[in-house]
């Protein structure tokens, strides 16, 4: 009892003592902003946000790490529970699920006051943080794939460069196969993996879901199309049918030229540095992905900073989310992480551009292409290699296999046809 | 003063007395269970927790997907092993433990305890990293132990043959030590007379616990396999910590899969269903287990 009188003492002399000092220093007052990281991202933000701190005097910010296999979970939880921070990271297939929440703060005003925009980032990527219209999110950093290729034995094959079409590609993984007897595959392309069969059918200009998101449109034939040249490169043996964890190790297999390309993100930029011998290390390589009739596009991924829209310091908010999507602080960002950044003026202003292998990363970002924005996305993802497996694999045919995509997807999105048939039904109603 | 009144006052006295813990019985436990039961028959998800009238009554919908889902029923296969399989094992090991704590020339007693029961104690997250350790595949203890009898070293939790036993060796290991408790205590309350009767009349070791000792823990093994056999059907956190229900889902429970469908892809509907046919197969099991024991004591 006398504890608490003591400490209900404190803390209003504490606030009084604050709000004065505020009062007395600027009009806005302190202000503790909370900000939610992920994974690495979460361990070296606070080194940044440090001399934003000092920008702003009036303004702290606590900085709460979170676990990047909790995250998702946590930002529901406490969606639910009305105890999200002020800003966060947010990988930007979440964006949707989060905007469909109404979780998320709309920027469009404050961009437009600041006159940032799509233009100083890369299209594709910019796209995925805008819902219908509204913009929800900063691209923070960026994630794409390509192609990591042994440029020795596309080399011996004949090939001084890395083709840029999809029919003279699978000519070179042809010569790569004939030339080892059989014993090498061309590219390895992991079974259980989403993101190659995906990409090929964006590539080919499928827009995988139709109708605004509530049916799939695997059966159409931009898909098709991208799907019969993913499954040629199995049936014809230039692509080895095995999953991701059915190989020991990547980078020896790579090292040993069991297969001479592979396809994968930014972050094995440094893995293959550091983990392939010194002989190995002239003669990797990096390119953008081939596409059915010259160099195609690939996914945008990354992360973006969000505002949530629970927020009682929007202003201090995004002040916080331009501070940290300035040039010079995204090149900082990209030395302490690795992440490469989202702002294309960052870009020009580092060293990105003069290894080779980051440039290939740099030129593939301009052509990207976002995944559906539903929040039954990554459910969907999961069947498309589950159902391609059991095409590679023979099983069925592409045609059943397409077939059974469609019929799973249109299940799956059953939810979203009875929303806006709802909608629609409400709008001619009033 | 008649009796009437009397028993009047008393019995309200009861009511009075009981009322607390039965309104929060009503608010806390049956409140959430009916409402519980509410969300299993709408399709309660992602869309309802923005906009509540997103929810759809569906009926038995949710419990017919489940039942014809194959996620469903590999954890159903999952959580039978872990139960058939991890509770007996458990209170076979509880039971062969408390006999020796409590065997006569066992020494400080209270020493081994509390050391059995200190996993109980410890935290399951501090628990997994230690177990991750010792699991790892090519610097980890067990397979450095396997390498030295000369066995090939096997990757654990990584395997999908393994990644389940393995889970339930932690899971004894975690858990036997408050079984042990509970038996020592039972132990102790079997009359010395008894034993030293059998004695006097020839009997073996083995048969004085045949006769005299198991059959005085009777209440207290059909208390400690029915609680344990429940906890092994709603293992969560040993595989949630461990492998996240992989690979290729052969550590799923179905309390982990309820959480995924519940907490990850946010479908509370279908995941309010998936625990009511939980709570129908706890049931069964249990009464199976009854009558079992019925049908002993009266052979």
């Amino acid at each position: 009892m006398r504890f608490a009188s003591h400490l209900r003492v404190g803390v209003v002399v504490a606030l009084a003592s604050a709000l004065l000092a505020g009062c007395g220093a600027r009009t806005n007052g302190p202000v503790t902003l909370r900000m939610w990281a992920m994974g690495r991202e979460g361990e070296v933000v606070g080194e940044l946000v440090r001399d934003f701190e000092r920008e702003h005097p009036g303004v702290r910010v606590h900085v709460q790490q979170v676990p990047w296999s909790a995250a998702h979970e946590k930002l529901l939880t406490s969606h639910v529970g009305g105890s999200l921070p002020d800003v966060g990271q947010l990988g930007n297939s979440w964006i949707s699920e989060f905007g469909t929440l109404s979780a998320l703060m709309p920027l469009d005003a404050m961009l437009s006051e600041s006159g940032l925009g799509r233009d100083a980032y890369f299209g594709g990527i910019w796209d995925t943080n805008v819902l219908e219209g509204t913009t929800y999110g900063l691209p923070w950093y960026v994630d794409t794939r390509l192609l990591f290729y042994r440029r020795d034995l596309l080399q011996r094959a004949g090939y001084r460069e890395m083709p840029t079409t999809w029919a003279e590609w699978r000519e070179s993984l042809r010569a790569i196969r004939k030339l080892s007897g059989g014993k090498r595959y061309g590219v390895f392309l992991p079974t259980n993996e989403w993101m190659q069969p995906v990409v090929l059918g964006l590539q080919s200009g499928s827009p995988l879901l139709a109708e605004g998101g509530t049916r799939g449109a695997f059966r159409e034939p931009e898909f098709r199309r991208a799907f019969t040249f993913y499954l040629s490169l199995f049936q014809e043996g230039l692509a080895p049918t095995l999953g991701i964890q059915e190989i020991a190790n990547m980078y020896q297999e790579f090292e040993r030229g069991t297969f001479a390309m592979v396809v994968t993100g930014p972050w094995n930029l440094g893995e293959f540095a550091r983990r392939l011998p010194d002989s190995l290390q002239g003669a990797w390589a990096t390119a953008p992905l081939p596409g059915p009739d010259g160099p195609g596009v690939s996914f945008a991924g990354g992360s973006s900073l969000v505002m949530f829209r629970h927020t009682a310091h929007p202003k201090e908010a995004w002040a916080l989310m331009e501070f940290l999507s300035r040039p010079e602080q995204q090149v900082r960002f990209w030395r302490l992480t690795g992440d490469l950044p989202a702002r294309r003026e960052a870009w020009a202003d580092s060293g990105l551009t003069a290894d080779a292998r980051t440039r290939a990363f740099g030129e593939q970002l301009l052509r990207t292409a976002p995944c559906p924005m539903v929040p039954e996305w990554e459910e969907i993802a999961t069947r498309v290699w589950e159902q391609s497996d059991r095409a590679i694999r023979g099983v069925a045919t592409a045609d059943t296999v397409l077939a059974d995509l469609d019929r799973i997807v249109d299940k799956l999105l059953e939810k979203r046809r009875w929303l806006a048939a709802r909608r629609a039904a409400g709008v001619k109603g009033s | 003063m008649s009796a009437a009144p009397l028993a009047g006052r008393q019995a309200r006295a009861g009511l009075v007395l009981a009322l607390p813990s039965v309104v929060l019985i009503l608010v806390f436990f049956f409140g959430p269970v009916l409402y519980g039961l509410w969300l299993s028959l709408t399709d309660f998800d992602l869309y309802a927790i923005g906009d509540p009238s997103a929810a759809r009554f569906v009926g038995l919908g949710n419990y017919a997907q489940a039942l014809a889902h194959p996620d469903f029923w590999n954890s159903f296969r999952v959580t039978l092993w872990y139960a058939i399989v991890g509770a007996p094992v458990s209170v076979l090991v509880s039971l062969g433990a408390a006999l020796l704590v409590d065997a006569q020339l066992a020494r400080w007693k209270p020493f081994f305890r509390a050391v059995y029961f200190a996993p109980v104690v410890t935290t399951l997250v501090a628990v997994a990293i230690v177990w991750r350790y010792l699991y790892q595949p090519q610097y980890g203890l067990v397979n450095a132990f396997l390498g030295r009898l000369g066995l090939p070293s096997v990757d654990w939790l990584g395997d999908p043959h393994w990644a389940l036993p393995s889970i339930l060796v932690l899971a004894v290991w975690k858990n036997f030590g408050y079984n042990l408790l509970i038996f020592v205590a039972g132990l102790q309350g079997v009359p010395r007379e008894l034993h030293e009767a059998a004695e006097l009349d020839g009997a073996s070791g083995w048969q004085r616990f045949w006769h005299v000792t198991l059959p005085d823990l009777a209440p207290v093994s059909l208390f400690v396999s029915i609680t344990t056999l429940i906890n092994y059907f709603q293992l969560f956190a040993e595989p949630y910590v461990m492998t996240q229900g992989g690979p290729l889902k052969s550590t799923t429970s179905l309390v982990l899969l309820m959480y995924e469908q519940g907490f990850r892809w946010w479908r509370l509907g279908y995941a309010a269903s998936l625990a009511f046919l939980l709570f129908a197969l706890i049931l069964a099991a249990t009464a199976v287990q009854l009558w079992l024991q019925s049908r002993r004591e009266r052979a």
